[in-house]
């Protein structure tokens, strides 16, 4: 350098202020103070401008009583606060979101298999599936299942009964519902204790068969030992599992579990809607491993439902998982869609407290808050999950 | 999503605007030729559109009032129709320029929310419809009962408290669009529906088979409805609250649409004010012409006419006047003189 630029007298890259680093720092400080006097000059004339028109503003209002009534799956009523309401309705859009996203991915694998399959039905059934659902807005999808399959149930006192304590009505599904006995905590620590044992054998077999080429059923050996284990202390606690029946009253059914037909189209709607794109991109995962691949486990001689388990998934999960991300993302925020339905969700509740508060700014920033909260946990686990699939390539 | 846009359009008047003393509304109606009227959705009686798109409805009577006393063309109104969460954020915002929309006179609404009410056009109360097949005759009856309700509302809090009070148990299903709930309840999903008894009758006549279901007798709450605007605009609301008052003080002297020019001619120093005869020129104190008050009844009629039209016993909807009768005909209805 020093060599190369003895010659030269004064270029206009030595002056400080062309010094790329320089520059670039205070191209960075500019941009901050001019980002940050933005965001303060804003926030600065709406507080000024809510204050002189008597707007309330803040968050007090997340202390105060709501005096409205929703139903929840936390144990909400009108004595809660603004804020409980909304931690309740979060709850009710991550229970919602997580269920859907299971059946989703469990439907999506196998329609997504299903679409290569060899079997000219149920590739054609596969890809009608897909086509159908992925070309519906999801709202609608939703709608078919609330308005076109759930709601034409029968009245609840004609509900379909299916056996003494289920039974099947335009009010939901009712059944009963476990209530955990005192003693229950023995029992989980129990089926905790045998999933670890089953681990540890599976674990000892693995290494033994890599050791000696033996194999060892694991499997269902490890069935075996939590089936044994867990039953046998449930046993042995004497019966501390009840079930709380369902029970007919003048006008609904109380007690026991319900799934009110909110929730179940919503996640249904979510579920199915969701697994079309999912079937694409477990499709497009499988396709990116090359042909060459199947051949080779093939002559290896494994059957195609191991070829398909060990060989091809493995490595098409690398193509997978940063896309499939993307659609647990767009879940959870079409779990929004719930206000169609009447389902409690995040934007539901926030609706019926931005009403009486008109603190709208401060409700749409709690729902940002929340979306962006659940939606970078999403985001944190799934790359979690694609570098642990990464790191085992060879 | 609607919502998430206009609460950013809140935060981008409130943040952008550099002066909240902003009091330039009927200006604004003025110079862009119409009244920006927040309506319902659809509500028969109230605000309603036909096939055609056209609103009709005691409320939008009320936007074309307004209409009239300023351009003396009830017809220059736009309507937007809301549900009840879409409109306090759409008033505050400045989407609209006024909004009658079957809503509550409430003190949170009338202060924080930063509205003001220009009058009571029509005093209501809570109520609740069921399916005749329950055989339900009172609401102290619907204990263990599935209620629907539009989010949204004060209706969901009269509904709280009062099974609260009653130490009455229900499961709420809260739905925020009208039509929504109306489905829900039919099919069954429901056991009863509460709201403002005026919107009881209207939806009921939505029913397939509007004989299927009653109205329960009770009462359970206050429900002052009436046009509201923002108060950071003491001439918008001047506008507003005398054009409410002059569809009662219309009534109240005996001018009708059919006699108010026949009333031109009239000797009453009243009548002559409110129509702006002779040097009478009460319209200019609120930023418009002497014949504002003419324009309105001869546009629309006075209050009882505009009720009988939309909500009286010969329309659908059946609704005597009840409370809603002037002062001095048995009811609590009662004009600002105009003098
Ligand atoms: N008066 C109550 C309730 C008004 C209300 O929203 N009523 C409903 C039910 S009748 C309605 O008019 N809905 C029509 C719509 O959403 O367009 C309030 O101000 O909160």
């Amino acid at each position: 350098m020093a060599v190369a630029d003895a010659g030269r007298i004064s270029s206009p890259r030595d002056r400080w202020y062309n010094n790329p680093t320089v520059r670039s720092i205070a191209v960075q400080i500019i941009l901050i103070v001019a980002v940050v006097g933005t965001i303060a000059w804003f926030a600065n004339n709406t507080v000024t401008n809510l204050r002189e028109r008597g707007i309330a503003s803040g968050f007090d209002f997340l202390g105060k009583r709501a005096g409205f009534d929703m139903t929840t799956f936390l144990n909400t009523n009108s004595e809660s606060t603004y804020g409980y309401m909304l931690l309740a309705g979060l709850v009710d859009t991550i229970i919602v979101a997580i269920l859907a996203i299971a059946i989703a991915t469990v439907l999506g694998l196998v329609v997504g298999i299903a679409r290569l399959s060899s079997n000219w039905l149920i590739r054609t059934i596969a890809t009608v599936y897909v086509e159908f659902f992925r070309n519906i807005p999801p709202l609608i999808v939703i709608l078919f299942w609330y308005l076109g399959v759930l709601a034409t149930l029968p009245n609840i006192r004609d509900a379909i009964q299916i056996g003494p304590d289920f039974s099947l009505s335009n009010r939901g599904i009712f059944m009963p519902r476990p209530v955990l006995g005192p003693n229950f905590h023995i029992v989980i620590i129990a089926f905790v204790l045998s999933l670890v044992i089953a681990w540890a054998v599976r674990r000892w077999a693995h290494a033994r068969r890599m050791a000696t080429g033996q194999g060892f059923p694991s499997g269902w050996v490890g069935l075996g030992i939590v089936v044994v284990l867990t039953g046998g202390v449930f046993l042995a606690t004497g019966d501390p599992l009840t079930f709380e029946l369902p029970v007919k009253t003048r006008f609904n059914i109380v007690g026991g579990w319900t799934v009110t037909p909110e929730f179940a189209s919503l996640f249904l709607a979510l579920g199915v809607y969701t697994a079309s794109f999912i079937a694409e991109i477990v499709r497009s995962g499988i396709m990116a491993v090359s042909q060459g691949q199947t051949e080779a486990a093939r002559a290896l001689g494994l059957r195609d439902g191991l070829v398909l388990r060990l060989v091809v998934l493995p490595q098409a999960l690398r193509v997978i998982i940063p896309p499939l991300a993307s659609e647990y993302l767009n879940i959870t925020k079409n779990t929004s869609l719930a206000v169609a339905v009447g389902y409690a969700d995040l934007v539901a509740v926030g609706n019926n407290v931005l009403n009486p508060t008109g603190q709208s700014i401060e409700v749409v920033a709690v729902w940002m808050a929340f979306y962006l909260g659940l939606s970078i946990i999403i985001s944190l686990a799934m790359n979690w999950f694609n570098a642990r699939i990464a790191l085992t390539e060879r | 999503m609607k919502k998430l846009l206009v609460s950013f359009a809140i935060a981008a008047t409130l943040g952008l605007g550099a002066s909240a003393a902003y009091a330039g509304t009927l200006d604004d109606v003025k110079a862009k030729g119409f009244v920006q009227c927040g309506v319902n959705t659809g509500l028969p009686g109230f605000g309603n559109p036909d096939a055609s798109g056209k609103y009709t409805g005691f409320d939008v009577d009320y936007c074309r009032a307004v209409a009239a006393a300023i351009f003396g063309d009830p017809d220059k109104v736009k309507y937007t129709p809301l549900d009840g969460t879409e409109r306090f954020p759409a008033l505050q915002s400045g989407e609209i320029d006024l909004l009658v929309r079957n809503t509550t006179w409430t003190m949170s609404r009338d202060t924080t929310l930063g509205f003001t009410f220009a009058g009571v056009n029509y005093y209501d109360g809570e109520g609740f419809m069921v399916h005749k097949s329950l055989g339900v005759a009172h609401v102290d009856e619907l204990k263990g009962a599935t209620i629907c309700v539009q989010g949204g509302t004060d209706t969901v809090t009269g509904l709280a408290d009062y099974f609260k009070k009653k130490g009455l148990e229900y499961t709420p299903l809260v739905i925020d669009k009208l039509a929504d709930v109306n489905a829900a309840y039919e099919a069954g999903r429901c056991d009863a529906l509460t709201t403002d008894r005026s919107g009881l009758a209207a939806n009921r006549l939505q029913m397939k088979n509007p004989d299927d279901h009653i109205i329960l007798p009770e009462v359970i709450s206050q429900e002052p409805l009436g046009p509201v605007v923002r108060n950071n605009d003491v001439q918008w609301f001047q506008v507003v609250k005398w054009v409410s008052n002059a569809l009662l003080d219309a009534e109240y002297l005996g001018i009708t649409q059919a006699n108010v020019d026949d009333m031109l001619k009239s000797e009453d120093s009243a009548v002559q004010r409110f129509l702006g005869v002779g040097d009478n020129n009460f319209g200019k104190s609120i930023g418009l012409d002497a014949k504002w008050a003419y324009n309105i009844v001869k546009a629309l009629g006075n209050y009882g006419e505009v009720y009988d039209r939309n909500l009286g016993p010969k329309t659908p909807l059946g609704l005597e006047r009840g409370v809603n009768a002037q002062w001095n005909n048995g009811g609590i209805q009662y004009g600002m003189p105009i003098l």
